[in-house]
């Protein structure tokens, strides 16, 4: 039987941009195994949990580092939580990215708040002996939320794209591939729904994490379905990272 | 007495249930992907994810919708279709499911629903049919066969020709007089009442003003519609007093089971709850000793009214 409801202690709490914040928190993580996967907060005050993707786990340490949006009522109040506060934690969500055979030299694509996850992908890769390069997409230069520096600690070439230009090159993602002519031969994709359409025209296989409203996050409801090549698929329990072959783009 | 000492177990239309705690419809899924997290076999019976006789992706993204106290869900009956169930499912959850399952049917027709009714009403350890006359996800089934009592009658009816099952209906609650409904269930046959499924419900994201969820309107579900759903039990069980009613809408706790089974249920069907704690069934089955002998009571059924 797998115990995924845990209690987590918030330790920090703080804002990083003018959207963004970061919360760590201490509590069981064992449920988790692969970047990628979520957790689903109860917030107090709100019927439905709050789906969020994990940035870095630390199973040993029992620590969990989670970035999110203020994106409505849920997430508001979520923000002004403070150090010490218990949260009440859905673990170990949905399935993570994999790491193919053969992949050598992925590329990991991040599109604002939802390149959180690129942070662990990144980590494990690097664990493997598998050097990735990344991009990150803002729209603007003071939306970013540090994600690229704590890349480039961990010795990962890191680039910026930005839609007005005010840091790194601009335009998307994929004008940073083009521009830099950066080599892959697999992909990580994360971000807002119009960025993963466009990068599923990229060459090579890859995956690409989804987000959507859910009911519960772990496959009961049917809240979150999607059309793909082999059926419906639950976001949250098959997903949330899917194969590019298996998408159906409309 | 000790809190072993119980006696949770109930009748329904003849068949005895272990307790009265029945994961609801359309938030189990089939059943068995919860034992992943307790064991399942625990529970009273499960009520199948709502089935169809094709296969059916349901509604557009968003599908759900925050509310106070509860949500709004239009999934739109998505399934497998009654042959995958069948074929599949049912399987699936008699490995690990020992209890007496009830299979929730919906249609877009009376032919629709009589053939699932008549397929599936000779699976092993199906005991109970559940019909769906109150879906408000989907146009031209569901609901529009509920609101009407000359319409559910006929369809009741008629499944009854079928159904060598103890044939339960599940009522919608958007009605104006649900005793008019559930007489009409009864005069034609039917076993039992489930009492009630979603309320049609609404949301707006003021940013953008749009409804919230794709399909515009959706059911409303979660504690805020317990005290609708007691109600409508109440109403029913004084209009009959000795027919079997399932109690749903909001249950989210072994004193909600208690209440909702002194309002007249025989037996208590959960739904929102699961979703938003997957553990919500197995710590009512586990609260409800120690909560009735806290009431001096040594058997549920004492408590049904």
């Amino acid at each position: 039987m797998r115990d995924i409801r845990k209690t987590f202690i918030i330790e920090e709490n703080k804002q990083l941009s003018s959207r963004t914040w970061f919360i760590r928190l201490k509590g069981d993580v064992s449920e988790l195994t692969s970047p990628g996967q979520f957790v689903n907060i109860a917030i107090p005050g709100k019927y439905l949990r709050r789906p969020i993707s994990v940035s870095r786990y630390f199973t040993r340490e029992k620590g969990l580092h989670l970035l999110y949006n203020i994106a409505g009522e849920g997430t508001e109040i979520l923000s002004k939580l403070k150090p010490g506060f218990e949260l009440d934690i859905l673990v170990g969500l949905g399935n993570g990215f994999s790491l193919p055979e053969g992949v050598l030299k992925p590329i990991l694509l991040g599109g604002g708040i939802g390149a959180a996850p690129l942070l662990q992908l990144g980590y494990d890769l690097m664990a493997n002996g598998i050097k990735p390069q990344v991009v990150i997409g803002y729209n603007t230069a003071k939306d970013s939320f540090g994600i690229e520096k704590d890349l480039r600690d961990m010795g990962i070439v890191t680039y910026v794209a930005t839609v007005d230009g005010t840091a790194g090159t601009k335009g998307f993602v994929t004008d940073v591939i083009e521009e830099k002519a950066l080599k892959y031969d697999y992909f990580y994709a994360c971000g807002p729904m119009p960025m993963l359409k466009a990068l599923s025209q990229l060459p090579t296989e890859g995956e690409l994490s989804l987000e959507c409203r859910m009911g519960c996050g772990f496959g009961a409801c049917m809240c979150c379905s999607l059309e793909t090549v082999k059926g419906a698929k639950r976001i949250c329990k098959e997903g949330p990272v899917f194969k590019k072959s298996e998408l159906i783009w409309k | 007495m000790e809190v072993n000492d119980i006696d949770l177990s109930v009748n329904l239309c003849g068949v005895t249930l272990q307790n009265p705690v029945i994961p609801a419809s359309g938030c189990f899924g089939f059943g068995y992907e919860m034992n992943q997290f307790y064991p399942v076999d625990i529970l009273g019976s499960i009520s199948l994810k709502g089935t169809t006789l094709s296969p059916r992706f349901g509604n557009p993204l968003p599908r759900v919708a925050e509310c106070n106290s509860g949500l709004i869900n239009s999934v739109g009956l998505q399934n497998p279709g009654i042959d995958a169930v069948i074929a599949k499912e049912l399987p699936r959850l008699r490995e690990i499911f020992h209890q007496p399952i009830i299979a929730n049917i919906s249609g877009f027709s009376i032919d629709e629903y009589l053939e699932c009714c008549s397929k599936i009403t000779k699976q092993p350890q199906v005991e109970f049919i559940e019909l769906n006359v109150s879906c408000p996800n989907v146009h031209g089934g569901g609901m529009s066969f509920g609101t009407d009592p000359e319409v559910l009658g006929q369809l009741v009816k008629e499944v009854k020709k079928v159904c060598t099952l103890p044939l339960i209906v599940k009522l919608t609650p958007n009605v104006t007089d649900i005793v008019k409904m559930a007489k009409s269930c009864v005069d034609n046959g039917a076993d039992g009442l489930c009492l009630i499924n979603t309320l049609l419900g609404m949301r707006i994201d003021i940013k953008t003003r749009k409804p919230v969820i794709a399909n515009v309107m959706g059911g409303f579900s979660g504690p805020a519609i317990f005290p609708v759903a007691l109600r409508m039990v109440y109403q029913v069980r004084q209009a009959f007093p000795n027919l079997p009613i399932i109690g749903c809408g909001g249950v989210s706790s072994a004193s909600d089971v208690v209440e909702m089974i002194m309002a007249g249920a025989n037996a208590v069907e959960i739904g929102s709850a699961n979703l938003r704690n997957p553990y919500a069934c197995e710590e009512i089955v586990y609260e409800l000793p120690s909560l009735l002998r806290k009431l001096n009571v040594t058997s549920i059924k004492e408590l049904v009214s």
